[in-house]
């Protein structure tokens, strides 16, 4: 390969976040002109290598040369100015303007530097929709469009700005199948002009229609690239996943006991479909699949956050109708949420108020609180959970990540439910507090309490449950037992290839 | 380790933990100091009272206020709830038979609809309360007038005009309900589960839902206190007025605003309490006092206690940026 047909070259590119080491030393190129995919797992690097190009993010070592010269960009104007552009699943459109307003925002035509040159801008506009062969109103309003017509207008944006990259993620997750053939159209047309395509996806199918060649990232670091016509899926995922050893995960001896909680045909239009499932006292259901299959909403829908339009959900064989969290705690539930600092804690009280949350009716005479009941029922907590804090009444914004998630587990902890549901329990906590987080979910288990967690780490995961439901666009794609359970089966549900799992059974 | 203790709490957070706790008492102190040295008669005692008298007023809707302000809310009626629970406290007064339960119960029953009503709107509708009160202020001016006809209603019993005017030993009475209010909410807020879940919701509103907290409630029922003492300073001033004036409670919407935010409760709510309210009313009751007592045109106060609000928001940003989240 000429070093004159290459668009973009990474050279150990490295981006460590306090405390993560996000990319370790990649190194790959982009050929001119080429459709070039970038998969890996949640987590392994791809947003942010691609943040780091566009200028949202700064590389900490390593250099991005860009048409035969090292750019470091520190903002992604700059590099939409220098013929890099993104589009990002939210798209950057402003609603109630017009589709030639929003291509040419920020460079609108003008007169004399001064009055905007309407006609100019859609003439302009109007140009680039037949370049790109659509059937789009210019004077239409953004908002009046539908998600692939905006994302049309995104792509004419960055054509307007004469992108010569053009960085799209997850382009597909929310289109329909027709628009979806629209957009390959489109992105095979671009390819046709010159413009350099990366495209990221967890469809692997789509890769095997649109791409050229497939880059693999896995946990930060480079895996390999392959043209795309001589690999097979299967080997895709197995350079995502990897060969590795599991990490160290402490798991005790589950012994199930009778069915406390069972989900039957839960259906919220559009977000969770005919949803069915049962778990046991004692036991670990493991939730997978990829960002958006919607598994947190299937936990948030039990939980009475948001409302279902169908389906049955029984806690001790009892049919339950849960409106609001309350009533989900008032029947032994309990919900761990996905952001710890907006949804699990209020940051600006202490240490002692958070524990208190949950607790504080039952710590009450006729709406007086206890305030020496709590405090012991929260020094308790804080020395059972290990949290570091030097006082009760510190504010929770001061602790470290792994403190805060015990101070939200402490306090569900202390309210004594019968099923947790857990939503990515461990992301963003070092390996540390991880095993210790591990080891009060075994605690949960011996006082005979039943977990239900959603996880994107593969590898926890596998190691903590006892049987794992794989989602995939709002449906459950599949159960695995504990000995069924690969990454690769995982991954192969999630990513919808039921059939050939299926054989492989 | 040390349970309780705030020894170990980082330097730069005791130093806001102290000025949220003394700063605006010290900055209270420091302003009667000038004006007491620019003029002995602003120390009289008979003057003091005064003052705290007049900070009574608009010190009972203040302390309503704070819940509201705690839980990210506001509300911006409360002026024309005096006017509209005070021409009703005076109808049944001069009017409408002139029975002393019926003319203070209804106006605070009303006061307190009017604050649920206000409450109701904005959280199952989904309203900013901004926009709700804005409503409701012009529709309970409106009210005032069309019950009034456009004409005040004087003439009120002895017995009345005691909640405004009648002292209790050497203090009037309307200190005693203000500085009971105080107590009170400063007990609530503090003590029991409802004080605690509304420093929760403020601070986080989704995660005291998601930890069981009926939120809407919550703040239904803070807005209804706020109305309910809006009802009850409408008393006072009726009682004190011996009149239930059309243009009563014009403009506090500002001054208990103000009381508040002075008092350091931030106006993105989940930290502040009612003390500092009671300190920031009675700094805002200095002000005009003091500015009297110098003979200032009072066009002037106006200005000052525009600068003043401005400052103390301008403080409590500062305050957000400098602690480090």
């Amino acid at each position: 390969m000429g070093e004159d047909d290459v668009i973009l070259k990474f050279e150990n590119v490295t981006k460590r976040f306090p405390g993560v080491l996000a990319l370790d030393n990649v190194s790959f190129a982009i050929r001119k002109g080429e459709v070039h995919a970038l998969v890996g797992e949640n987590g392994a690097g791809k947003s942010t290598l691609i943040k780091i190009v566009t200028g949202v993010y700064q590389k900490t070592s390593g250099e991005v040369i860009f048409d035969g010269k090292p750019v470091h960009f520190l903002t992604p104007h700059e590099a939409l100015r220098n013929g890099i552009a993104a589009i990002y699943q939210e798209f950057n459109l402003i609603p109630a303007l017009t589709v030639a307003e929003n291509i040419f925002m920020g460079h609108h035509f003008t007169r004399r530097n001064f009055i905007v040159d309407w006609g100019k801008m859609r003439e302009e506009a109007r140009k680039l929709m037949e370049f790109l062969d659509v059937d789009i109103d210019v004077d239409a309003q953004v908002r009046d469009l539908g998600v692939a017509k905006k994302q049309v207008v995104e792509i004419a944006k960055a054509l307007s700005l004469n992108a010569r990259v053009l960085i799209m993620d997850e382009p597909t997750a929310t289109l329909a199948q027709k628009e979806i053939e629209g957009l390959f159209r489109i992105i095979r047309f671009l390819k046709g002009k010159g413009v350099t395509v990366i495209y990221i996806s967890h469809r692997l199918e789509e890769i095997y229609e649109v791409c050229d060649r497939v880059t693999v990232l896995r946990d930060g670091r480079y895996v390999g690239t392959r043209n795309v016509k001589e690999i097979k899926v299967d080997e895709i995922i197995r350079m995502m996943v990897g060969r590795e050893v599991v990490e160290k995960f402490p798991r005790v001896a589950h012994h199930a006991g009778e069915e406390v909680l069972r989900v039957e045909n839960l259906t919220r239009h559009g977000v969770l479909e005919n949803i069915s499932f049962s778990v046991r006292k004692g036991e670990i259901l493991g939730i997978a699949g990829m960002v958006g299959s919607g598994r947190t909403e299937l936990l948030r829908a039990i939980y009475g956050l948001d409302p279902i339009d169908a389906g049955k959900i029984y806690v001790k064989g009892k049919e339950v109708h849960i409106h609001s969290p309350l009533e989900a705690i008032n029947h032994g539930i309990a919900l761990l949420p996905e952001e710890r600092k907006t949804q699990g804690l209020v940051l600006l009280l202490s240490v002692l108020d958070n524990l208190g949350l949950p607790l504080l009716p039952s710590l009450s005479n006729r709406g007086f609180v206890d305030d020496k009941k709590l405090t012991a029922v929260a020094q308790d907590m804080v020395e059972h959970m290990n949290i570091k804090t030097p006082s009760l009444l510190q504010k929770t914004m001061y602790l470290s990540g792994g403190n805060q998630q015990k101070v939200v587990l402490g306090k569900w902890f202390a309210r004594n439910c019968d099923i947790y549901l857990f939503d990515e329990p461990t992301r963003g906590i070092d390996v540390g507090a991880k095993i210790e987080i591990y080891h009060l979910m075994n605690k949960l288990i011996e006082r005979g309490s039943t977990i239900v967690m959603v996880s994107s780490e593969l590898p926890e995961i596998l190691a903590m449950s006892d049987r794992i439901l794989v989602m995939r666009e709002g449906k459950v794609m599949g159960e695995l037992t504990r000995e069924e359970a690969t990454k690769e089966a995982i991954l192969q549900l999630a990513l919808g290839r039921r059939e050939e799992y299926a054989r492989v059974e | 380790m040390p349970v309780l203790s705030e020894e170990n709490v980082p330097l730069v957070q005791r130093f806001f933990v102290f000025w949220d706790k003394v700063g605006i008492l010290l900055a209270f102190l420091v302003v009667c100091v000038i004006f007491g040295m620019l003029n002995p008669v602003f120390f009289n005692p008979l003057n003091i009272l005064n003052v705290i008298r007049q900070v009574s007023i608009i010190g009972v809707i203040a302390v309503g206020m704070t819940f509201v302000i705690l839980l990210g809310g506001i509300d911006l009626s409360v002026g024309s709830v005096v006017a509209f629970a005070g021409i009703i406290a005076a109808g049944f007064q001069a009017k409408w038979g002139g029975n002393l339960f019926l003319s203070v119960v209804i106006p605070l029953l009303i006061g307190g609809g009017i604050g649920f009503m206000n409450g109701f709107v904005s959280t199952k509708g989904q309203l900013h309360p901004f926009i709700v009160t804005l409503g409701s202020m012009s529709i309970f001016r409106g009210a005032t007038l069309l019950v009034a006809q456009g004409k005040p209603i004087s003439g009120m019993s002895p017995a009345f005009r005691f909640i405004g005017a009648g002292m209790v030993g050497p203090i009037p009475f309307p200190v005693i309900l203000f500085i009971g209010c105080v107590i009170v909410a400063g007990m609530v807020l503090k003590r029991t589960v409802f004080g605690r879940y509304i420093y929760a919701i403020g601070g986080n509103e989704e995660a005291a839902l998601l930890s069981g907290i009926m939120v809407e409630r919550y703040k239904i029922a803070a807005f209804t206190i706020l109305g309910f003492l809006s009802g009850l300073s409408a008393l006072i001033l009726t009682s004190r007025l011996n009149s239930g004036e059309l243009v009563a409670g014009q403009g506090y919407e500002l001054d208990v605003i103000a009381s508040v935010i002075i008092g350091g409760t931030s106006l993105m709510g989940g930290e502040g309490g009612v003390y500092g309210t009671l300190i920031g009313a009675l700094l805002i009751g200095v002000v005009s006092n003091g500015l009297n007592l110098l003979g200032v045109q009072p066009y002037w106060q106006m200005i000052v206690k525009g600068l003043i609000v401005i400052l103390a928001v301008l403080l409590d940003k500062l305050k957000r940026r400098f602690r480090t989240v």
